[in-house]
C-alpha cells in the first residue's frame, strides 16, 4: 500500500467548508507524517538559516539586557513626563500575542470547535514563548532590577510587605500565573506524544530523552480518563485566566488617573485587542510554517478562514473600542478628555495614530472578502499589518497619554534610543530561537489530538 | 493481551470481557476513547473534587494573605481608606484559585495515574510500541479472581482480535 505519509496534498477547493483535516490519513499516517519532522527529515538549511538569524538577534537581547544592568534605565529614552516607554509596551504586546495560543487551547476546547487540534500546539509554544519575553520587561524596567524578588510577599528582614492594592502587583500575580499554568498545558498536552515519540526514536539518546518526558504513559483506558478531564479542567481554568490576565495588564492604565487611561472600556478592548494581535501572529506563524513542513493536510484553508474570521471579528470590536475613546472624550465634556483626543489626532505623534487606524480598523476590512481569506499572501500581509498596529495602539495608549497630561509645564517629548529598540528586536529573536528549537525538537501538531478527529476513530455501536 | 485494529473492536470485546464478569481489565490506545473508559467499568475519577478543593485553599489562602499583610501585619493608610479593601483583593485572589487548581489538577492527574511510572509489564510486549501509533489492546489480568488462561485466550481470540499474547509480568 503506498505511503499515504508522502503523498502530496494538493489543496482542495479555497473554501471555509473545506475539511478540518485531509480525508485520506490514517492513524498511522498522521503518526509518521508529523513525528518524522522531529525524528527523521534531515534538518533543512532553511531551518538553519533561520535559527542562526534569530540566535544572532537573541544575543543582541543579551547584551542589551547586560548593558542595561550595569548602565541603568538611563540608557531608554524614557524621562519625566513619560516615564513608560516602549518597555511597558512591548510588555503588553508580548503578552498580548500569547493569549491567542490560550484561546485556541482553552477556549475552543470548551466550544467543541473541533478546528483547534492541528493549531492548538503550536499555539500554546507560541503563548508560552511570548509570555518569556514579556516577562522580562517588568524586571529589567525597574531602577534596580536585581532586587524584583522584593515583589513577591516572602516574610523578610526589613519587616515590609509588597502594596497588594497595586495593579502592578496584581500584575505579578497574573502573569507568573499565566506563564505557569500555559506552561503546564502545554506540557500536559505533550506527554502523549513523548510516548509516541518514545516509540518511534530511533537513536538511543533521543529514546531516552522523551522515555523521561514521557514518564511511562502508555495508553492505559484508565490513565486517559483522567488525564482527558484533568485536560478539560485545566481548559476551564485557562479560560477565565486568559481573559482576567489581559484585564489586570489593562488594570495597569484604566487604574490610573490620566486622560486616556482611566477608560473602563480597557478591559474588554485590551483582551479583544490581545486575541486580535495573537491570532495575526499564529497566522504569521503557521501560513509558511505549514508551507515549508507540508503541514497542508492538517492544517487547511478550513483553518486559514476560521482564524481570518476570528481576527476580522476581534478587529471589529478593537474598533469599537477607538470610536468609543473618541466619542466619551468628546462627550465627557470635559476639557483634558477632549485635549487627549485633540492631541492623539493632531498633536507631534498624530502620525502613529493615524497609521493605528489604517492598519487596526481598514486593513482588517479586507477579510470580510471570502476571495481575499482565501489568498494566503494577503492574509499574511494583512496578519503583518495588525501586528504592527497593535503595537501601535500601545504607543498610542502609552505614550501619547504619558506626554501630555493635565499641567502643560509638564509636557514632553519621548523618543526611544536605540538600546530601547536592540531589546525589543532581541526580544523577537529569542522568541524565534525557542520557537525555531520547538519546531526541530517537539511534534508542533498534536499528534494523539489529530487521531481523535480522523474519521476512523469514530466508534461503531 | 489482545490486539486489535480499529477502536469499534477494542470497545466490543472490551463489552463482552465485562459482562462476562473480568474486572482486573484495561485497554490501551493511542488516543482517549471515551467509550473504552465505560466499558471497562471505569467512569469515576476523584480528580475534580481534588482540583475544587484546590482552587478553594488557594482562593482563602490568597484572600487571608493578603488580609493579614494589609489589615494585620504592615497597615499603609492612605488617605484613611479602610484598610480591608477586598475590591482591591479580588484580581490577586483569583489569580491565586486558577494557579492552586491547575497544580491540583496536574499533580493529581500525575500521583492518581501512578506516574512517573518507567516500567510497566506491557512494554514487555514486542507489539506494544504500536499502541502509540494505530493498534489497540485489550489486557485482562492473571490476578483477575475469574481468570482462567486457556478460557481467556479462547474468549480474547473470538472476539475479532488479529492477535493474542501473554504478557509476563
Amino acid at each position: 500500500m503506498p505511503d499515504e505519509a508522502d503523498k502530496p496534498y494538493t489543496e482542495g477547493p479555497m473554501h471555509s467548508t473545506s475539511p478540518v483535516i485531509d480525508p485520506g490519513l490514517t492513524f498511522a499516517s498522521v503518526t509518521d507524517k508529523i513525528s518524522s519532522i522531529v525524528l527523521k527529515r534531515k534538518t533543512s538549511l532553511a531551518w538553519f538559516f533561520g535559527f542562526a538569524i534569530s540566535f544572532a538577534l537573541f544575543q543582541l537581547m543579551l547584551l542589551t539586557m547586560t548593558n542595561l544592568l550595569f548602565v541603568g534605565i538611563g540608557l531608554w529614552g524614557v524621562n519625566v513626563p513619560v516615564a513608560w516607554g516602549i518597555d511597558i509596551l512591548n510588555f503588553v504586546w508580548w503578552i498580548g500575542i500569547g493569549h491567542a495560543g490560550t484561546l485556541i487551547s482553552a477556549i475552543l476546547l470548551l466550544l467543541r470547535q473541533r478546528w483547534r487540534t492541528s493549531i492548538n500546539r503550536f499555539a500554546e509554544a507560541m503563548t508560552l514563548f511570548a509570555v518569556a519575553q514579556a516577562g522580562m520587561y517588568p524586571i529589567f524596567h525597574l531602577g534596580r532590577p536585581w532586587l524584583m524578588y522584593w515583589l513577591f510577599p516572602y516574610p523578610n528582614t526589613m519587616g515590609i510587605w509588597p502594596q497588594f492594592r497595586s495593579p502592578l502587583m496584581w500584575d505579578v500575580f497574573a502573569v507568573s500565573t499565566y506563564a505557569t499554568v500555559s506552561a503546564m498545558f502545554w506540557f500536559v498536552g505533550l506527554i502523549p506524544d513523548f510516548a509516541t515519540l518514545r516509540d518511534r526514536a530511533r537513536s538511543k539518546p533521543f529514546q531516552i530523552l522523551y522515555g523521561m518526558l514521557a514518564m511511562g504513559w502508555r495508553g492505559s483506558a484508565r490513565h486517559w480518563h483522567r488525564y482527558e478531564m484533568a485536560y478539560l479542567l485545566l481548559a476551564g481554568l485557562a479560560t477565565p485566566l486568559v481573559l482576567s490576565v489581559h484585564t489586570i495588564v489593562s488594570f495597569d492604565f484604566a487604574v490610573g488617573i490620566i486622560p486616556g487611561w482611566h477608560a473602563t472600556i480597557f478591559p474588554p478592548y485590551f483582551v479583544a485587542g490581545a486575541i486580535y494581535a495573537g491570532f495575526a501572529m499564529v497566522l504569521l506563524l503557521t501560513i509558511p510554517l505549514r508551507r515549508f513542513y507540508g503541514l497542508e493536510s492538517f492544517i487547511t484553508m478550513r483553518h486559514m478562514h476560521n482564524m481570518g474570521k476570528v481576527m476580522l471579528a476581534t478587529g471589529l470590536i478593537v474598533g469599537y473600542g477607538y470610536i468609543m475613546e473618541a466619542f466619551f472624550g468628546w462627550y465627557s465634556g470635559n476639557k483634558y478628555e477632549r485635549f487627549m483626543i485633540w492631541n492623539r489626532m493632531h498633536g507631534p505623534y498624530s502620525l502613529y495614530y493615524w497609521a493605528l487606524i489604517l492598519c487596526n480598523i481598514i486593513a482588517p476590512q479586507f477579510l470580510w472578502s471570502k476571495k481575499l481569506r482565501s489568498n494566503l499572501l494577503v492574509l499574511w500581509i494583512i496578519s503583518f499589518v495588525v501586528s504592527i498596529g497593535m503595537w501601535l495602539e500601545r504607543f498610542v495608549i502609552v505614550i501619547t497619554s504619558l506626554h501630555r497630561d493635565y499641567l502643560p509645564s509638564s509636557w514632553g517629548m519621548y523618543q526611544p534610543t536605540q538600546w530601547d529598540w536592540g531589546m525589543f528586536i532581541g526580544t523577537i529573536g529569542f522568541f524565534f530561537t525557542l520557537l525555531f528549537l520547538f519546531i526541530r525538537f517537539l511534534p508542533m501538531i498534536s499528534i494523539f489530538e489529530m487521531r481523535t478527529i480522523l474519521p476512523e476513530a469514530e466508534v461503531e455501536e | 493481551m489482545a490486539e486489535f485494529e480499529n477502536p469499534s473492536d477494542l470497545v466490543a470485546a472490551a463489552r463482552r470481557v465485562y459482562s462476562l464478569g473480568y474486572r482486573r481489565i484495561n485497554g490501551y490506545s493511542p488516543y482517549p476513547i471515551e467509550e473504552l473508559s465505560e466499558a471497562i467499568g471505569f467512569t469515576h475519577t476523584s480528580l475534580p473534587l481534588i482540583v475544587f478543593i484546590g482552587g478553594l485553599l488557594g482562593g482563602i489562602g490568597g484572600f487571608l494573605m493578603q488580609y493579614y499583610i494589609e489589615v494585620i501585619d504592615y497597615p499603609i493608610n492612605v488617605g484613611g481608606k479602610p484598610y480591608n479593601s477586598w475590591p482591591a483583593f479580588i484580581p490577586i485572589t483569583f489569580e491565586m484559585t486558577v494557579l492552586v487548581a491547575a497544580f491540583s489538577a496536574v499533580l493529581g492527574m500525575l500521583v492518581l495515574n501512578k506516574l512517573p511510572q518507567p516500567y510497566h509489564p506491557v512494554f514487555n510486549l514486542p507489539n506494544f510500541a504500536l499502541a502509540t501509533r494505530d493498534r489497540f489492546f485489550l489486557a485482562v489480568e492473571a490476578n483477575d479472581s475469574k481468570f482462567d488462561h486457556a478460557e481467556v485466550v479462547n474468549l480474547l481470540k473470538s472476539l475479532n482480535a488479529v492477535e493474542v499474547t501473554d504478557v509476563e509480568v
